[in-house]
């Protein structure tokens, strides 16, 4: 009997899923067919940015709690892994024709192929479903291999000694990329740019006018699938091993979990996917350079996690999507002087939107201590409820 | 089934096990007696395999398993219930009791239902987080969580500890139960009285050294054990 409630729940979390892509598909379509489109849906509103932003920073956020979360490893590392994923993908996705006037100050890339030119180029369906789909697994990959080789001496630390020697490493990937030498791969300083974005996925007609509009709907999918890997991973065995060792070390230690094993294989897989979700981020501000992934990010990420709640996915889903709509858009207007009639009102001026985004910040960590949504999942809440009404 | 021969153990600068020879023979219960600090603890702990033996050799059915990894040495049939209890907080009654059969890849339905059996308040609250069990419950699910391993040889380092008199002979009437189903028992006590009642073989352990050994019921009524340790 238990078994049929989960397979119920499996299907209706699928069907949730299924409407959310489906509603995205169409809020970003919706400008195609009707003319007198509200500026909110245009494809340039600042809902789309905050849409796609909240799915790479959701993929990060979720990586992170995976390892901070479910495994209780404390690690800070996750914008340099992002950096891998971002390089990965930027340096094998340059299209050919690009390559001489990316790496002008190099005289050319010493990469000397382009995925996506592989499969018949960017602006074939082939190549670029193709060429961007093996970049981005390729960008998952080369970080997980960081991670196993850092996890090494790394993971024999524990709580803040763990996460001052991730810091170290993230810095020191970040000052790594942009060394000249390795410029003819890197780019040095100097941005990637001109490589296939999420823009590209949009379908264009054969006079250039587009047709569908799936730049927001790809980041989506590609979130939403590498989440439900790690919620499955979670679930499995594998997932109540990592959670017995964030618990109680030795105990899970006298139960046989080999806790190095263990260890590694939670930090590299979170790795994996904070590549991924790297990979994305190049997709999304359309170049991988160095500058981006600095702690900051990593605070921006811990700081969603610690806001959706340690120990909860879709806690963090849900706060990376507040905490980029309140940082990019709704507090926006906090930024620009306000007149009321003759009367200025008064604070708002450029950077008074970090004030009150940071007394936000302040006042739900004061409120919500285990954050929105403790170690609880959506579901649990429903579960939670139909239970108090069957007494 | 288990002898251990010579053991010696250091733990932090100082030798804690100096020189331990036990015979633990298939399906009786054993147990270690001692005052604290005399290193019965250390000598399980070392058993487990987590912490390694500075000299000796431990054998399990004829195979030496000295200085294997916890993981190999609970695969082989030794399992450790350990001080304290230990159980896993957040997690569910079920969870913990899933993680005890880590390491197994078969169906778990009958070890569950077997578990289920000898703690009927397990299955009740299977769904509630082990951390809002009572001390005895806790102490119940330790013993179950180890029990999903499928031991040969099931260890427990003070069962006892911090639990009421009435819930104390209830463990120790499971341990018994368990026994006669077929599992050892290597059992480390402070209670020496209630643990001497139950033991086919006792070991009385003093600063690391073994000095008396007997049935049970001998050293129940040796004058020196019931000067030191019965009171």
């Amino acid at each position: 009997m238990i078994q049929k409630k989960s397979k119920k729940g499996t299907f209706v979390a699928l069907g949730c899923i299924i409407l959310f892509l489906a509603v995205i598909v169409l809020l970003e379509n919706l400008g195609l067919f009707m003319d007198n489109v509200p500026k909110l849906l245009k494809p340039t509103s600042q809902l789309f940015v905050v849409l796609k932003k909240t799915a790479v920073y959701a993929l990060a956020a979720v990586s992170m709690n995976l390892l901070t979360g479910f495994t209780g490893l404390f690690s800070l590392g996750q914008a340099g892994f992002m950096l891998l994923g971002a390089y990965t993908y930027a340096i094998l996705t340059v299209p050919m024709a690009n390559k001489d006037q990316v790496y002008y100050a190099f005289n050319g890339s010493a990469v000397k192929f382009s995925l996506p030119d592989l499969f018949g180029g960017v602006d074939t369906v082939a190549g670029l479903v193709l060429g961007v789909l093996l970049a981005i697994i390729l960008a998952g990959i080369v970080a997980a291999i960081f991670a196993w080789f850092i996890g090494l001496p790394v993971l024999r630390l524990k709580s803040d000694y763990l996460a001052i020697a991730t810091l170290g490493f993230a810095e020191i990937m970040r000052a790594i990329f942009q060394w000249q030498k390795l410029g003819p791969v890197t780019n040095g300083a100097n941005m990637i740019n001109k490589i296939p974005t999420f823009a590209n996925f949009n379908i264009e007609n054969a006079a250039g006018k587009v047709v569908l509009r799936l730049s927001t709907f790809v980041p989506f999918l590609l979130a939403i699938i590498c989440i439900a890997i790690i919620v499955l991973l979670i679930n499995s065995s594998y997932g109540r091993a990592f959670k017995a060792i964030r618990e109680d070390e030795i105990a899970a230690e006298a139960m046989g979990i080999n806790l190095a094993k263990h260890k590694r294989m939670s930090f590299c897989i979170s790795s994996f996917f904070a590549g991924i979700s790297g990979a994305m981020f190049a997709m999304f501000v359309n170049n991988a350079q160095a500058k981006p992934f600095t702690t900051n990010l990593t605070y921006e990420i811990l700081l969603i996690v610690v806001i959706g709640g340690i120990g909860s996915i879709t806690g963090s889903c849900i706060a990376t999507f507040l905490y980029v709509a309140c940082s990019e858009w709704w507090l926006r207007f906090l930024d620009s002087q306000t007149m009321i009639g003759d009367f200025q009102v008064p604070l708002l001026r450029p950077g008074f939107r970090m004030v009150v985004f940071s007394i936000v910040i302040m006042v739900v960590v004061l409120f919500f201590r285990r954050g929105i949504m403790g170690n609880k999942e959506l579901p649990d809440l429903f579960k939670g409820k139909r239970k108090e009404a069957a007494k | 089934m288990l002898k251990i021969d010579g053991l010696k153990v250091n733990y932090g600068g100082i030798e804690a096990v100096k020189g331990v020879s036990i015979d633990v023979p298939e399906r009786q219960i054993v147990t270690l007696i001692g005052a604290n600090g005399a290193g019965k603890s250390t000598t399980l702990r070392a058993i487990a395999g987590l912490v390694k033996p500075a000299a000796g050799r431990i054998h399990l059915q004829g195979e030496d398993i000295t200085g294997l990894s916890p993981d190999h040495i609970v695969s082989r049939g030794i399992t450790l219930v350990p001080e304290g209890r230990r159980v896993f907080p957040d997690l569910t009654v079920l969870e913990n009791l899933k993680i005890g059969a880590y390491l197994r890849n078969d169906s778990l339905e009958d070890d569950l239902k077997w578990v289920y059996d000898l703690f009927p308040r397990l299955k009740e609250r299977s769904w509630q987080a082990a951390g809002t069990l009572s001390g005895g419950e806790q102490q119940m699910l330790a013993v179950g969580r180890a029990l999903m391993s499928r031991p040969k040889i099931m260890m427990m380092d003070e069962p006892s500890l911090g639990l009421a008199p009435l819930v104390v002979k209830g463990i120790f009437d499971i341990i018994k139960e368990i026994n006669r189903q077929g599992v050892t028992i290597l059992l480390i006590e402070q209670n020496a009285n209630m643990a001497l009642r139950v033991a086919d073989t006792a070991y009385v352990l003093e600063t690391g050294r073994l000095t008396m050994s007997g049935t049970g019921d001998a050293l129940l009524h040796n004058e020196a054990v019931k000067k030191a340790y019965l009171g």
